[in-house]
């Protein structure tokens, strides 16, 4: 009798997110719940509301400086819990400073919700590791074979050489990046022997919390509206995107835009962009990423979520997989977004 | 193709007109001859023979990567572009080479007589060689289409720049009909007297539209007026006891247009009219919708050619007994210009485009407003005093066309864009009501600002209800105010209705679907005015 009951899925996909009923917990909702689980602190992943939080400890101080006072919860990388009838862990993913992989366990059936992630170690977050399960749960943001990443240290030198050349020919770099993750990422490859870097305030809050975490970031000079670049010769601007266009950086004179994304790997994108320079770096895996992660974690099931997943469903359903969509309410396939980059 | 590569990425790089002129200039200034004049080439719209299909391209490349085809298929919507998206997917190159441009040119024009295989090997071995970015401008020449942000304007002032030849003079030296297999840098652009080519024609004047009120123009006495005709603006060129047909696109037309032949009985040599070929019929215009169907045609058969007669309606003189005359004053050019075509026989299908005689901006006003009566899209005002310049300017001649027609519809399907729009839906199709079923009748994709489609791009992705590849059917949910210039019947739509140039000119986010037009609304405006 017992042994005939289908037993329920060990996640589902709810109108509110992805669901576990074992333990009464969804991962990353985007309607309020009771109790969430959260991968990391990217607005589309961790967003208000919710009565209790389940995090990293590395992930916390972000959530906190992001979402105020919430009922937030921390583990640490590989520890368990017990939730319910379900064990779940959190796992690096490589993507910003304290971001997860969320493994869920029950009755020996594993399963992996990715978030997002990045597989290139890029000397700044914990490296991205892969947790062996059965059914994945996996981001396809750039989920095309057009989309493969030079390695990091390829676009760093690129940028500083872009850096050189707009100081010698008297024009103010103006370098655009996502305020929590590339934004301290490119700080550790910005070579500072060319000049100091002066960041916009979005971005400089999010440096506060995370040196006070521990991190180690290279120095920064704070832009306040009282700031003269002749104080600072040589200066490369750090931004997030919005302030590349409209008036906030016109008053810094002769200025060189740059942007740093996976979609820069796309002209159409750059050029829609009107960015001078386009740097292809990405927090985000590209398609080798993806599938080389497919092939080692052994799964037989995938789903694929946010990007473009009907197309990469297919090549993984051809590939011998049994791989379906996630139906999710945030559609990552915009590379307009700021998050999705 | 490193030195090309580098130019095209310095070019792509910058947003700056003056950065853009200074790589080309310097390019030129550098550059191997024929390198430079195959650079020439591409910018001004020529382009090598095609020497592989892009079937064979993309089936090619797919192999090439280990993928099939179809994600080769799906992923290029989303670059825009197949050169691109094909140098994206290919594996790394193994090695480099240091040919040239004209190099990787020649190799593609050897490739039509090889067998397939062969042909096959060569490309491969090409991408081997080539960094991502010779890979996508090897792979651009083969599939054509060289639009990276220069346009030929942009070209001729960076050649002027690195040679020191006046950019007018250079603009005339570099239309026509020859190829970088006819002619050589030096004949073409630095040669004292370059080779009489007969069929050379003139760059045109193009006009803005006025943007203000007529009565800021000044005296009306100091303006001449004239219809603007909706045909396809021409050159007419008599020389050596020989006719030429020229668009304004650039294309030698003279075997489209037989009707014209006779111009050489009509006209001395050395004589150059600039005007408009029409599709004509009883002494007017018979639309756009007749001159189309000759348009394709290299060649035309007899029943086209009783169907859609066209004739050449002459508003300029250019060139006059072997003289220039872009010099002289439009009111001088257009006092020749009637003298020359006086008495013409009707059947030597020249036809000079009447002047409109007004005295106050008041009264032209009110004869513009009859323009669709006369077959014509509004008036052309050219200030009396204004010499015939080249390219777009400002200033002496303005077109003052009729406001277009409009009509609210719904957005149904919706496709991305290419190239700067890909990975944005920029293309959608409208349609209005039939009863309680929508009827699609037109297709747009501009209009709209950047934000605007940003915003109705995020709004497509979740409202999509079914997908045709690369099309979606969206939720009938938006209207916009579809603007366009005429509107004639069309058995090959659905609709029974086509409409020229639509476009979006507002988003009527006011307006909820069901308050949009319908079929009949068209129908009505067919009546009208088809």
């Amino acid at each position: 009798m017992i042994a005939c009951m289908a037993r329920s899925p060990v996640l589902t996909f709810t109108e509110k997110g992805i669901y576990c009923p074992a333990g009464d917990f969804f991962i990353d909702p985007w309607r309020p719940v009771d109790r969430a689980l959260i991968t990391h602190g990217h607005a589309d992943h961790a967003r208000p509301g919710h009565r209790r939080y389940l995090a990293t400890a590395a992930a916390a101080p972000v959530l906190r400086h992001r979402l105020g006072r919430i009922d937030l919860d921390t583990v640490g990388y590989g520890e368990t819990r017990r939730i319910g009838q379900a064990t779940v862990s959190f796992h690096p993913a490589g993507h910003v400073p304290g971001s997860a992989q969320i493994r869920v366990e029950l009755g020996g059936e594993i399963w992996v919700v990715s978030g997002d992630y990045k597989t290139e170690n890029d000397g700044f977050c914990e490296p991205f590791e892969p947790v062996a399960c059965h059914s994945f749960i996996t981001e396809s943001t750039f989920g095309l074979p057009v989309f493969r990443w030079p390695r990091q240290s390829e676009t760093a030198k690129r940028i500083n050489g872009w850096w050189h050349t707009c100081i010698a020919e008297g024009l103010t770099p103006v370098l655009g990046a996502y305020s929590l993750g590339k934004a301290q990422r490119l700080l550790a490859l910005l070579d500072r022997g060319i000049g100091p870097v002066l960041t916009h305030g979005a971005i400089e809050a999010t440096n506060q919390v995370l040196r006070a975490q521990g991190l180690a970031l290279p120095d920064t000079v704070a832009l306040t509206p009282d700031t003269h670049l002749r104080d600072h010769p040589g200066a490369l601007l750090l931004v997030p995107p919005a302030a590349l266009s409209g008036s906030w950086a016109r008053r810094f004179g002769p200025l060189s835009t740059g942007f740093a994304s996976g979609w820069m790997q796309m002209r159409g994108v750059r050029r829609r962009r009107s960015v001078d320079r386009g740097f292809v770096m990405s927090d985000h895996a590209d398609w080798s990423g993806l599938n080389e992660t497919i092939r080692e974690i052994g799964a037989e099931n995938i789903y694929a979520t946010h990007g473009y997943t009907e197309i990469f469903t297919r090549w993984l359903t051809e590939s011998g997989y049994n791989a379906r969509i996630v139906p999710t309410e945030f559609n990552g396939e915009d590379s307009e977004s700021g998050n999705a980059a | 193709m490193k030195a090309f590569a580098a130019l095209f990425a310095r070019i792509d790089q910058s947003t700056r007109t003056s950065v853009k002129v200074a790589a080309l200039a310097g390019y030129f200034r550098e550059a191997p001859m024929q390198d430079r004049l195959w650079t020439i080439a591409l910018f001004s719209g020529r382009r090598p023979k095609r020497a592989v299909t892009t079937r064979q391209l993309r089936e090619w490349a797919a192999d090439h990567a280990g993928l099939p085809l179809w994600l080769l298929e799906e992923s290029y919507p989303v670059v825009g572009d197949l050169a691109e998206t094909i140098a994206l997917i290919l594996p790394p190159a193994s090695g480099g080479s240091d040919h040239g441009l004209s190099h990787w040119i020649a190799y593609l024009k050897d490739l039509p007589n090889l067998p397939e295989e062969t042909r096959k090997a060569r490309v491969l071995a090409a991408w081997d060689r080539l960094d991502s970015t010779e890979r996508f401008l090897f792979n651009k020449l083969i599939t054509g289409g060289f639009r990276i942000g220069i346009s030929q304007k942009l070209m001729t002032r960076a050649l002027a720049e690195a040679t020191g030849q006046d950019p007018s003079d250079l603009a005339h030296r570099l239309m026509g009909d020859w190829t970088p297999d006819t002619v050589d840098f030096e004949t073409l652009v630095l040669a004292a007297d370059p080779q009489a080519d007969a069929s050379r024609p003139y760059p045109f004047y193009l006009s803005y539209a006025l943007d203000r009120d007529a009565d800021t123009l000044g005296r009306p006495q100091d303006w001449t007026a004239e219809w603007k005709w909706d045909g396809i603006r021409g050159q007419l060129i008599v020389r050596n006891r020989q006719h030429f047909v020229w668009s304004r696109g650039e294309e030698l037309m003279t075997d489209r247009f037989p009707e014209l032949a006779r111009a050489v009985d009509a006209l001395p040599d050395g004589t150059v009219l600039d005007g408009e070929l029409l599709a004509w019929e009883n002494h007017a215009p018979m639309g756009f919708n007749a001159l189309q169907k000759r348009i394709g045609r290299k060649t035309v058969p007899r029943s086209l050619l009783r169907d859609a007669p066209v004739i050449f309606m002459a508003y300029d003189l250019l060139e006059w007994g072997g003289e220039d005359q872009r010099g002289l004053p439009h009111a001088t050019r257009r006092d020749r210009l009637r003298a020359a075509l006086a008495d013409m026989p009707d059947d030597r299908n020249l036809r000079l485009s009447p002047c409109i005689a007004f005295d106050s901006w008041d009264g032209l006003a009110r004869v513009r407003a009859g323009a669709r009566a006369a077959h014509a899209e509004g008036v052309m005002l050219k200030h009396r005093d204004s010499p015939y310049l080249d390219g777009r300017r400002k200033g002496d001649w303005w077109k003052w066309k009729l406001d277009p027609r409009t009509i609210d519809a719904v957005m149904i399907y919706a496709q991305s864009g290419h190239g700067r729009r890909a990975n944005l839906f920029t293309d959608f199709t409208f349609a209005v009501w039939d009863g309680d079923d929508l009827m699609p009748f037109a297709k747009a994709y501009s209009g709209l600002t950047d934000a605007e489609f940003r915003e109705i791009s995020a709004w497509v992705r979740r409202n999509t209800q079914q997908r045709f590849g690369p099309v979606r059917q969206v939720t009938p949910h938006h209207v916009f105010e579809i603007a366009f210039e005429g509107i004639h019947e069309s058995p090959r739509h659905k609709s029974g209705v086509a409409l020229r140039f639509p476009r979006m000119a507002r988003w009527r986010r006011d307006k909820p679907a069901s308050e949009a037009n319908t079929l009949d609304d068209l129908r009505r405006m067919l009546a009208a005015c088809g």
